[in-house]
Formats: structure tokens, sequence, C-alpha cells
């Protein structure tokens, strides 16, 4: 058993230890916002926060979270409200969507350490996040509309 | 109640007992879809007709619009009730849109493609459904209209509706239509609609608006959209599937009793695609697939041999044959005469490798089979759930009116998720476990179950005259047929013609007095598919690359070579302007850059597109800095959805021209994941211009049309920049090293 908090609210989770975060999050906590895309941290579909951290759940055992923090994207606001969850609504960026919730998470990690980044750290801190409806132009706006309107 | 489309007319009926099941409400069942003679329409005819209501109106005012193709990030979730919401005059800010059940007899697409099927394919969902949904949205209104008459006994000449009330402007009086729902009555005989009642585009309030946002990108941005793989039902187990390798191998189990051991894995059963291992947990069902031993026998699969690398001796050799079986997919004059006599021939061969869809949600399906086995109800994200239920009604021997199918947003189509593999598989598992499964694909299983877009080779050949005028045009397509794999009553019908891999063959918008494009067919075994774009994703990279060569070769300008060769086909002509316009195409690039353009039609949409490249001698890698791409596609339901789409497309045509390629090997598929599967990411993209070039013509598709240039564009920027020519699918950094060295 693991025990630890997510979204605020502690968990304790009959899994074995090496059993990936991503699972438990999506199938035995049923946060379903967050998505299975590769398996092995390729695509970054999966991401999270792990106290204040952009991790990539299905490469995190339930063993490592062990009294940390996990934030998903259900978890991001309380109100949808968060400044990028606003842009990527103002930008219209999700096409297919299911990617979004990786991006939004990977998106915000960035923002929380650096409130004004430039279009490369941008790019560079979003390059491991794959989108096949390529919406990458709009998902670059939406986190600078973020970054100027806080 | 019954319906038909005769003639071109669409006689719509409303349903009395549609009235009745509106949930505090008044609803209107409508059905269209004219002849149903596709296969899967067919098998639905049969069942008795439970007509399901298009729209129903809430005495709260909630105008309720059912969206019946598949939402996979092209917006009909939105776009298609939006046109019935705009003829009903309905206030959008109260409609609510949700996906109609399969059931082609109501939801079907009347589009000619289709012919009553209900798929979400080929970019003909708008043009498909446009105009009966605005004649639906129409009659709706009447309904109201004449039952509001009826209450306040007035002439409903008098009567008029403006965003969700009907109003009597004479006495000022106002209805709103939830109010209207209250009393209204259902006509004996539905309301005769016209094209000639439907409002006029100058009338539009909610066509064309820029400002209308998509109905599901909320949910998209908190993570409460529901995808297929997001499905839990209760006492549900897991399964996943170690697909076999070849289609067709028999499988032998090394390690049985090691799988079964393992904690939460209850069942591992061998079956026709591969070996299921079933269990109480993903964790566990994934380290049982992961730990199976297995012997695959390939002794009959027709893929077995199948090399991608050793048969290309064999295609090109069947490309240079001329006794080779070929059909013609395209004939204007005798382009073979005139190839004899010409002043000048140019001729090239080109190449195309297989392409992985690579939809970021990986295949998977929930399934639950009655305890009698004789029923079923699916929870899945298809592009053709009615084809899942026909084939899934077939397993269990019973009809596919005993079908749920319960749809779920995509992750990701492309045309990947026009096949039900993962949803037919799911459900013989769980006719097996008698509990409902979750079938869920590990990202390697879907590479390996993939649906390739088909390894292609083409022979061109055009004539000049001796003002290097082109006079005849040859290109011969050397493939997998996909419509043989993905459509085969149609490919029957036609006589082995393969409507999905051919496209783009033809020339129809370049005035050349001889052409001939034709087909050779390969067997390989290969399960080749659909793949956004289809066809015209490598015919028109080959015909593309070729206008070039041929302007090379006579000493024209690309542009000024297109713009004589579309000066027939206005629309083609504008749009290759635009985008010259947009790009400074004449301008002379300096610093290692080049400029290339290509043209592309598609299902009635045109297009032409500009990229703007340098390249990397030393790595052999081509940057792409900035791609523009003007678009015709008639009346634009939503402006924002066109560039988003051509946005998408331009980024999924950048990845295939310069990444994307499957290798094959004794009938297996070389790659496993994204590793050895590279896909295009932010750091590769380029600066996307689109414009839109408005026409009154009828809507056409807008989902892949921006695919097909991108290519093409490369490729001949490349020419200009280097001198070399680039005539091989990928333009991966090694095959452009090697064309530099």
């Amino acid at each position: 058993m693991t025990t630890f908090t997510i979204n605020g609210r502690s968990v304790d989770a009959t899994v074995a230890s090496d059993t990936p975060l991503l699972w438990v999050i999506r199938e035995h906590l049923k946060l379903t916002g967050t998505k299975f895309g590769c398996g092995s941290g390729l695509c970054g579909a999966c991401t999270v926060h792990v106290d204040g951290q952009a991790v990539r759940s299905c490469q995190v055992g339930a063993g490592q979270v062990a009294g940390k923090a996990i934030t998903t994207i259900e978890g991001l606001s309380a109100n949808n409200d968060h400044p990028l969850q606003k842009a990527w609504v103002a930008e219209q960026v999700p096409q297919c969507g299911y990617c979004q919730s990786g991006q939004i998470m990977q998106a915000a990690a960035l923002l929380a350490s650096n409130k004004r980044p430039t279009r490369e750290q941008i790019v560079a801190h979003m390059d491991g996040n794959i989108c096949r409806c390529g919406t990458y132009p709009r998902i670059v706006r939406a986190i600078q509309r973020a970054a100027a309107e806080g | 109640m019954n319906s038909h489309i005769k003639h071109g007319t669409i006689d719509t009926s409303v349903s009395r007992r549609g009235f009745v099941q509106g949930v505090a409400g008044l609803t209107f069942a409508f059905t269209f879809g004219g002849a149903f003679v596709s296969k899967v329409s067919r098998a639905f005819a049969a069942e008795t007709a439970e007509l399901n209501a298009w729209v129903t109106i809430g005495t709260d005012n909630t105008v309720k619009i059912l969206c019946p193709t598949a939402e996979m990030g092209q917006g009909v979730l939105t776009s298609l009730p939006l046109i019935l919401a705009e003829e009903l005059d309905a206030d959008w800010s109260t409609v609510k849109t949700d996906f109609a059940p399969a059931n082609p007899k109501v939801y079907g697409n009347p589009h000619e493609l289709f012919q009553g099927a209900q798929i979400t394919a080929a970019s003909v969902s708008v043009p498909g459904y446009f105009m009966p949904l605005r004649i639906a949205g129409a009659q709706a209104r009447r309904v109201l209209i004449d039952s509001v008459a009826a209450e306040w006994k007035i002439p409903a000449s008098e009567l008029s509706t403006e965003s969700g009330h009907v109003v009597h402007k004479k006495s000022g009086r106002r209805i709103s239509y939830g109010d209207v729902a209250k009393f209204a009555k259902a006509p004996a005989q539905p309301p005769k609609i016209t094209e000639a009642d439907l409002k006029k585009p100058s009338e539009f309030r909610l066509i064309g608006r820029k400002d209308i946002g998509r109905v599901d990108v909320p949910s998209k941005v908190n993570g409460t959209a529901k995808y297929g793989i997001d499905v839990q039902v209760p006492d549900m187990v897991y399964a996943s599937v170690l697909e076999a390798p070849v289609e067709g191998s028999k499988v032998e189990i090394l390690n049985m009793s090691d799988v079964t051991q393992i904690k939460g894995v209850t069942k591992v059963i061998p079956l026709p695609f591969g070996v299921a291992v079933i269990g109480d947990t993903v964790e566990a069902t994934r380290a049982g697939r992961n730990a199976l031993k297995v012997k695959w026998d390939t002794t009959g699969a027709t893929a077995a041999n199948t090399d991608s690398e050793k048969a290309k001796e064999e295609y090109a050799q069947k490309g240079r044959d001329p006794k080779v079986d070929a059909i013609a997919e395209y004939k204007v004059g005798d382009a073979g005469a005139t190839l004899g006599t010409a002043a000048k021939v140019v001729e090239a061969t080109y190449w195309s490798e297989y392409c992985y869809h690579a939809q970021m949600e990986p295949m998977n399906c929930v399934a639950k089979v009655s305890e009698d086995g004789q029923s079923a109800e699916i929870w899945t994200g298809s592009q053709f759930g009615a084809l899942a239920a026909v084939i899934i009604s077939g397993v269990l021997k019973t009809t596919p009116d005993k079908i749920k199918v319960n749809q779920q947003f995509l992750g990701g189509g492309y045309g990947r998720r026009i096949w039900p593999d993962a949803a037919v598989q799911a459900a013989v598992i769980a006719n097996i476990t008698k509990k409902p499964v979750k079938l869920l694909l590990t990202r390697e299983d879907d590479v390996a179950a993939a649906r390739p877009r088909p390894m292609t080779h083409h022979v061109l050949k055009a004539g000049l005259d001796a003002n290097g005028k082109i006079v005849g045009w040859y290109h011969r397509l050397v493939s997998e047929n996909v419509d043989a794999v993905a459509a085969p009553p149609r490919f029957q019908a036609t006589g082995g013609k393969d409507y999905i891999g051919w496209r783009g063959l033809d020339q129809a918008h370049y005035t050349i007095p001889n052409v001939l494009a034709e087909g050779v067919r390969e067997i390989r075994g290969m399960r080749v598919h659909a793949w956004r774009g289809i066809g015209a994703g490598y015919n028109k990279f080959a015909a593309e690359s070729f206008v070039d060569e041929i302007a090379n070769a006579s000493g024209k300008d690309p542009l000024a070579l297109r713009l004589e060769l579309t000066k027939d086909h206005p629309r083609a002509n504008a749009v290759i302007k635009a985008v010259a316009e947009m790009s400074d195409f004449t301008r002379k690039r300096g610093d290692g850059r080049a400029v290339g353009l290509a043209f592309s039609d598609y299902h009635g949409t045109f297009s032409a597109g500009v990229a703007e490249i340098s390249v990397d001698r030393s790595t052999g890698k081509i940057k792409v800095h900035d791609y523009w791409v003007a678009v015709d596609p008639g009346l634009v339901i939503q402006p924002d959805h066109v560039h988003a789409q051509l946005e998408s497309a331009v980024v999924y045509g950048l990845s295939a021209a310069l990444l994307e390629e499957l290798t094959v090997k004794d009938g297996a598929i070389q790659q496993s994941n994204f590793n050895d599967y590279p896909v295009l990411r932010m750091s590769d993209l380029p600066d996307i211009h689109t414009r839109i070039v408005a026409t009154d013509n009828p809507p056409t598709g807008m989902g892949e049309i921006g695919v097909v240039a991108v290519a093409p564009a490369i490729a001949n920027a490349m020419f200009q920049l280097t001198g070399k020519r680039l005539r091989h699918l990928p333009m991966s950094a090694e095959r452009v090293k090697k064309a530099l060295a």
C-alpha cells in the first residue's frame, strides 16, 4: 500500500509499488483526465505534477510517490480557471484533445517557474509532448497568452 | 413513418411518437439518407424503424441537436448541429449537442460517396449532411410557427422567428421556443420544405461566425472529456492482447503457467488475432502480456514473406512492364500515342513508404455481451461504429440492432478508427468471459496492429510539344489496394479500382489534352488502410513534384506553369494565385533558403501550399521555416475550424513528409513506439500562414486537404535550393544526405 495526496486528497493505493502511477491514477482512482499514450515516457500524454514538478506518470512507480503531493488536470484549478485553461479556451487549442491534459500540465510547470517564458523556452519545455492533431501553434499562443494575462 | 430522397428532393417526416418521447418538450424525429445501398446500411434495413430524434426542444428552451458523426478533432460536434440550428433560428447559447446512436437508417450520410452509411471519413460530414440538416432545421421551425399561428389564431404568414423566439411583428408579441414546446402539435403531414424556403447566405446568423467556440473545448481542458479509454463499467475486467505480428499466424504459447501465475491474471486465451491476457487490473494484464513467450506459425499468412525493402525491385519492375495488368483510373484523349510523338518526353519515378496513423489514443474498447450471447454493448470512439455493430453481430450470430454502440470522443482518428478491430476483439473476449471487458492495446501492440498507408511506387511521363507545352501525361501507380482490404464490396463492384488508394491520380483541374492514370495491384497481405488524405497524399506528391520537373525541363517557372495549367479552372487558379501572393513566391530567398509550391484538390476542395526551407547539409535535416496555405472549401461553416484544420493537416503532412516510415520484414512491422517511429514535435514547427479563399459554392471538406500539398511543396523547394530532386517519401535526413552527396 502506498499513501500520497492527489489533488489535495489523501489516498491509500493498494497496489504493488512498481505499478505505474498512471494506472493508479486512471484505473484505480478513476481520474481519467490523465492519458495513456506510449507507456515509455516518449509522448507526454500522462504528465502530472509530483510536488510541483512535471512528471511522466507512466514512468513512475506508485512506491516512488509515497508521501508526495500529486496534481492531475482535475486538480489544476478549482473552477477550470487556471490561466492556461482560460487561454486554451480562448485560443481554441484542442482538436481531438487527447494529449491536452498532458500539454497543460507540462505548460503549468513551466509558468510556475518562469512567468514570462520566451518562445524558445516554451518550445524547449514542450518538445516532449506530442500532439498528432498539430495544435502546436495554438499551444504556443495559449502559453504566451496565459503568461501575459496571468 | 418513413422518408426518402428521390431525384434530389428530400421528403422528411415528423414523428408523432417523437413528440411524445421528448423529455418535457418537443422532439422532432427526421430521417434522411436515401438509398441505403452499402452493405452496412442494408444490414440495418431489416430492423424495425425505431427512429431517433435529431432535435428536441425543451420547455426550458434547451435545444438538443444530435451529431451523426464522430468527433475526432475536426469539430463536427459543433458544426453539424450549428447547420441545423441556423435554419431552426435557434438561440445558439441554449443549444446542447450530443452524439447520435449508430443507426444509419436514421443518421447515415447521404453523400454520394457513402450513400447512407454512417461513417466519419473522407472529409464529407459537412458536405453530406449540409442540405439535409438545413431542411430538418427549417422543417422544425415551420412546425413551431404553425403551432403558434394555431394557438394565437393568426395567419402563419404574419409570424417570423428571431434567435429562439417566434415573433408577431404586427402586435409585438414574442414567444420563446421553449414556451411553444408546451403546446406545439405535430401536423398529420410534415411541412414541405424546399431549398427555396431556406435562408439566403446573407441571412445566416450562425454559419460563418468567427466567435462561436467549439462545444467540446471546455471539457478538453479540464480532463472531463470522455474517450473510449476512459470508460469503466461495473464488474469490468481488463484484457491486453499480444497482437499477431502477421495477420493469420497461429500461436503457440510457450510459458502459459508463468503468465497465469502473475497476481491478478485470471485467464490467457489464444485467439485468431493474438493472445488475450485477462485480469483484474490493467497492470496485471500488461505484466502478463509482457511475460508471454510465444511462437508464431505464419504458414499460410499472406504477408508472411512481405519485406518492404526487397519488394521494391518487384514494384519497380511492375512500374516498367508495359504488359502488366493495369486498370485505368483517369483517361482523357490518348496519352500513349501522344507520348510516342512528343517533341520531348520527361520521365521520373517516385516512392512512398508505409505510414502509421500514430493516433495518440491507442486502440481500445469496452465490451459487454449478454449471458445468452445474443446482444452486446460497446463503448468506444469509432469512425464507423455502425460497422463495428455489423461485424460484432456476425461474431455473435445476431443482428446489428442488438449491438449498442456508445460513441465516445476519439483520441485521434485520421482513418485508423474506421476499422473496428479493437471493438470486435473486445466483443470476442467479452463473449468468452461473460463479464464486461476493457481491451486496451499497448503502444507497441497498436503499432503492430497498424493499418498503414500503403507503400507506393509511381512512374510518370509527360510529352511536351516543340513549345514546351504539355500534350500528354502518364501516371502509373504500383501499390497494394486499400479498397481490397477496407472496402471489399466497392472493390468488387468497380472491378478492382481502388477508390481510396487511387485518389489524386486524376488531373481534373489541369488542362492537359491527353492523360492516362492507371493502377497496378500488388498483393502483399498488409492491412493497408485509409490514412488522412488517402491516395492523394502520395499521388499528389508524385504528380506535383513532376509538374516542377516538367517546368524545369521546359524552362518554365513552376508558378507560371501551374497558372497556365489551371487557366480553365478558376477556383484552382485562384488558390494558387492566393498562396503565391501570401508567400511572395516570386521573391528570391537568400540565406540558404528557397520556396516550393504545390497545388491539390481533394473531394471538391481546392488548395495550394508553399514551403520555405533550408537544409543542414551535414545532417541532411530539412528545416521548414514557413508554410503558407490557401484553401477554397466553398461556403465556410466555421472559419476558425477551417484555419485549425489547415494548421493540423500541415503538421500531419510535414511529419509524414520528413519523418514517418514503417518498414516490414517477414510480414511484421519493425517499429514499436515513438522512439523508432518519430513524429513531428514542436521544435520542428514552421510558422503556418492560412488563408480562406471563400466562394459561394456548396461547402466541401476540410479535414484532409491541407495534408496533400506539403510533401511536394517541400520537395520542390529542395530542388530550388540544391538542384537535387527528392523522389522518395519520407524525405528523411538519411535520404537527403544521400541525395546531396
